[in-house]
């Protein structure tokens, strides 16, 4: 901002006709910028101190230490041991666990959902093509809110009865309750094996650098996909049977009214991923196909030219240039899935809105201070989702000679 | 999304909330015209919305006889929907002016959130509700079952107690926010039981498509009164909701109803007399006119016949009077004397 005002009327200041700091572009900037961030905080405080004021008026207790206070309801799903006596605190760290859950799903699915659809509607076959089209239409064009009550309800109708469940292969089960499926149990040694596998799998990463640098220095190709399988699977199949880890599981069985044992995944759970990532995926196909119309065709003639095969094609030049464009949109619709996650409440998915602004706060009172730990969660998943894609964007930006 | 809305709109609401709330809420609502009330989304029998779109039940006709004894006219009211999490923050923040909408006199929300019960207007319970074809005969034996709940509730709190004290397992509670969802989800075989006050599972299952092959289980395993309340600070609009509902009690114990009450007037009882306004004044001190019970009576009727035109056995939701009925018929509604 202030480099444009200097090089507006740069040259008055810097000429020295009149020096003083009235007529500084540069100071006067600043002070207005002050002036500006003293207002905000003030206006902060005074809607704070006015809010508080009025609370205490009406006789309601403030404060965060409700907090540590017990809970005394249950959770249905969570990935952290949750029972009746657990606090508000925990409450809050499994409603956000839950949510980062349904956000980094959804978002991995989509993203590469999305990139199918967007590339078929630019098939050359008409079938497909038009079918992407419907997709995208169909999809973007319904409520979010009616498409996860679809999906929840049909998920609830078309799955059989506890009594009628589909017996799966491995032990696992599906019934209208959810997917159950066996538990690995195993001990400390499986943590070795887990450390074993990704340290070759680091190692199989700085492998295959190795290999393109090399490919780049010398000109020729050279295998990279079968090498890199061997340098991960070798030492962890080595591992596992000289450190013999022991590997047992444990199987869902009906007990009483339900299947006990294994890991549920509620329909809930399923129809909030099914629902957000149908429904993304219709606007990152947009993004796609756009990106990729926006590379000039003479950019994959070129790429012909240097003899580049069609995959290298696409994945050396097309898609490249292609990000520089999908990036930025692409952020947006990753931002508006995580934030889009809050209507799981509406068909009993235990994310952050469900527990913590629902529950919690009727049962402990604290509207203003719930909702504002509520909507920092999602400021910060925001902003974060913001940064990295930035960074990201930042490399696959064009670098201009 | 909506309530997140509706949440932060409320947030944003306490903030700029002026001194106004502590003037008389009286003044301000009869210059208004009418009277706003906070009702359920939908509960047959207690509020809800006939085929007209006119509301009706219990609680509705609880506001209908306080627009009556305030405008002498038991239409002037408006009724706001309100869902479970909103409730008590739009009442704290003058949004409506009474809530009337099946809620639980509770120590914390009486004292700790800025509202004030005026008085139970229904005593309930919690109970369980399950297919028949389960087989089931007591709560004692719902370890391990899948248990659809609305959240924001104190159905949420009183299950996860009589679960932790009777040794059962609660992992499989499955929360929604909104009533139609639970009531859903249970038809459609997500739970084995669905839970919430006795009267609301008894409203439910008369509109399910088949009522019979549900049964309530015998266990109510808390105490729900549920009645009106308002918002703290004001007393004079605290003590007009309190005897709102003390007259209709007064009028049924003293066999005054809304097709005697002209003949009424002529009555040689002093306690009807005085129910009445026909002798001493008791409707100037809380700024109503000296009839204003005269007027809820007459226009609402007394609490015996709402009971049976909107819960009763004769109706639909079918609940016995029980512990409603009066003191003087073995139940626990007792109303202090208008003298």
């Amino acid at each position: 901002m202030t480099d444009v005002t200097d090089k507006r009327s740069g040259k008055p200041a810097r000429s020295g006709i009149d020096a003083s700091l009235f007529y500084n572009p540069t100071a006067r900037g600043i002070v207005y910028q002050g002036a500006l961030l003293i207002g905000v905080v003030m206006l902060i405080w005074w809607l704070q101190s006015n809010a508080a004021t009025n609370l205490a008026a009406l006789g309601r207790s403030t404060g965060f230490n409700f907090l540590n206070q017990t809970a005394g309801f249950n959770i249905g799903f969570s990935l952290l041991p949750f029972d009746r006596t657990s606090t508000y605190l925990d409450v809050y760290l499994v409603g956000i666990l839950n949510t980062l859950l349904v956000a980094v799903i959804g978002i991995i699915l989509a993203t590469m959902l999305g990139f199918v659809i967007g590339i078929a509607r630019l098939s050359p076959n008409f079938l497909i093509r038009k079918l992407a089209a419907a997709y995208v239409e169909i999809m973007r064009n319904m409520p979010l809110l009616l498409q996860l009550f679809f999906w929840y309800f049909l998920a609830l109708n078309a799955l059989p009865g506890v009594r009628q469940s589909y017996e799966l292969p491995l032990g696992a089960v599906l019934n209208q309750r959810g997917l159950y499926l066996p538990l690995l149990q195993s001990d400390d040694r499986f943590l070795i094996l887990l450390g074993v596998f990704v340290v070759a799998v680091i190692g199989a990463i700085l492998w295959r650098r190795r290999q393109i640098r090399k490919m780049e220095e010398k000109g020729e190709r050279r295998p990279v996909l079968l090498p890199m399988l061997g340098i991960i699977l070798i030492p962890t199949i080595i591992v596992y049977f000289i450190a013999q880890v022991p590997v047992a599981f444990s199987v869902p069985e009906l007990t009483g009214f339900n299947y006990t044992g294994g890991f549920v995944v509620p329909p809930e759970l399923t129809a909030l991923v099914v629902g957000l990532v149908v429904y993304t995926a219709a606007f990152i196909a947009e993004i796609v196909r756009a990106g990729i119309q926006a590379v000039n065709y003479g950019q994959v003639e070129a790429a012909s030219a240097l003899g580049l095969k069609d995959s290298d094609r696409l994945r050396l030049v097309v898609i490249p240039q292609a990000l520089r464009i999908i990036i930025p949109p692409l952020t947006s619709q990753y931002l508006n899935l995580t934030k889009n996650s809050s209507l799981g409440a509406a068909i009993a998915f235990p994310e952050l809105v469900n527990v913590f602004m629902g529950t919690a706060i009727n049962q402990s009172g604290r509207a203003v201070e719930i909702v504002g730990l509520t909507m920092a969660v999602y400021l910060t998943f925001s902003l974060i989702t913001s940064l990295f894609m930035n960074w990201y964007n930042s490399r696959v930006a064009l670098v201009e000679r | 999304m909506k309530k997140l809305m509706i949440t932060c709109a409320v947030a944003a609401a306490v903030a700029t909330t002026s001194t106004a709330a502590f003037a008389q809420l009286l003044d301000e609502v009869t210059e208004r015209g009418y009277l706003q009330c906070g009702v359920t989304e939908g509960v047959p029998g207690f509020s809800f919305p006939d085929d007209n779109n006119n509301w009706t039940g219990l609680e509705v006709d609880f506001c209908r006889a306080m627009a009556a004894a305030i405008f002498d006219d038991s239409e002037a009211v408006r009724y706001t929907p309100l869902t479970s999490q909103t409730r008590f923050e739009s009442l704290a923040n003058g949004n409506v002016d009474v809530l009337s909408r099946t809620t639980t006199w509770t120590m914390s929300r009486d004292t700790d959130l800025g509202i004030t019960f005026t008085g139970t207007m229904f005593y309930d319970g919690q109970g369980f509700m399950v297919r028949e074809e389960e087989g089931i005969t007591s709560a004692t034996e719902l370890s391990g079952a899948a248990v659809c709940i609305e959240s924001g509730t104190t159905t949420e709190l009183n299950a996860a107690d009589y679960f932790a004290t009777e040794g059962l397992d609660l992992s499989n509670a499955v929360v929604f926010v909104n009533q139609d969802e639970v009531v859903q989800a249970y038809l459609d075989g997500r739970c084995d039981v669905y839970t919430t006050d006795a009267s609301a599972l008894a409203a439910e299952r008369s509109g399910f498509p088949d009522p019979d092959a549900h049964i309530i289980l015998p266990e109510i395993i808390s105490k729900e009164p549920l009645g009106p309340s308002v918002r703290s600070g004001d007393t004079q609009w605290f003590n007009i909701a309190k005897w709102t509902l003390f007259a209709m009690l007064n009028a049924e114990e003293l066999g005054v109803t809304s097709e005697n009450v002209d003949e009424m007037l002529g009555s040689d009882n002093p306690e009807i007399r005085r129910l009445l306004g026909v002798e001493g004044d008791f409707g100037t001190p809380i700024g109503l006119s000296p009839d204003w019970a005269y007027r809820i009576i007459s226009q609402v009727g007394n609490y015996g016949e709402l009971y049976e035109t909107h819960v009763g056995p004769e109706t639909a939701i079918d609940i016995p009077r029980g512990v409603n009925n009066l003191w003087t018929e073995g139940g626990v509604m007792y109303a202090p004397p208008i003298r």
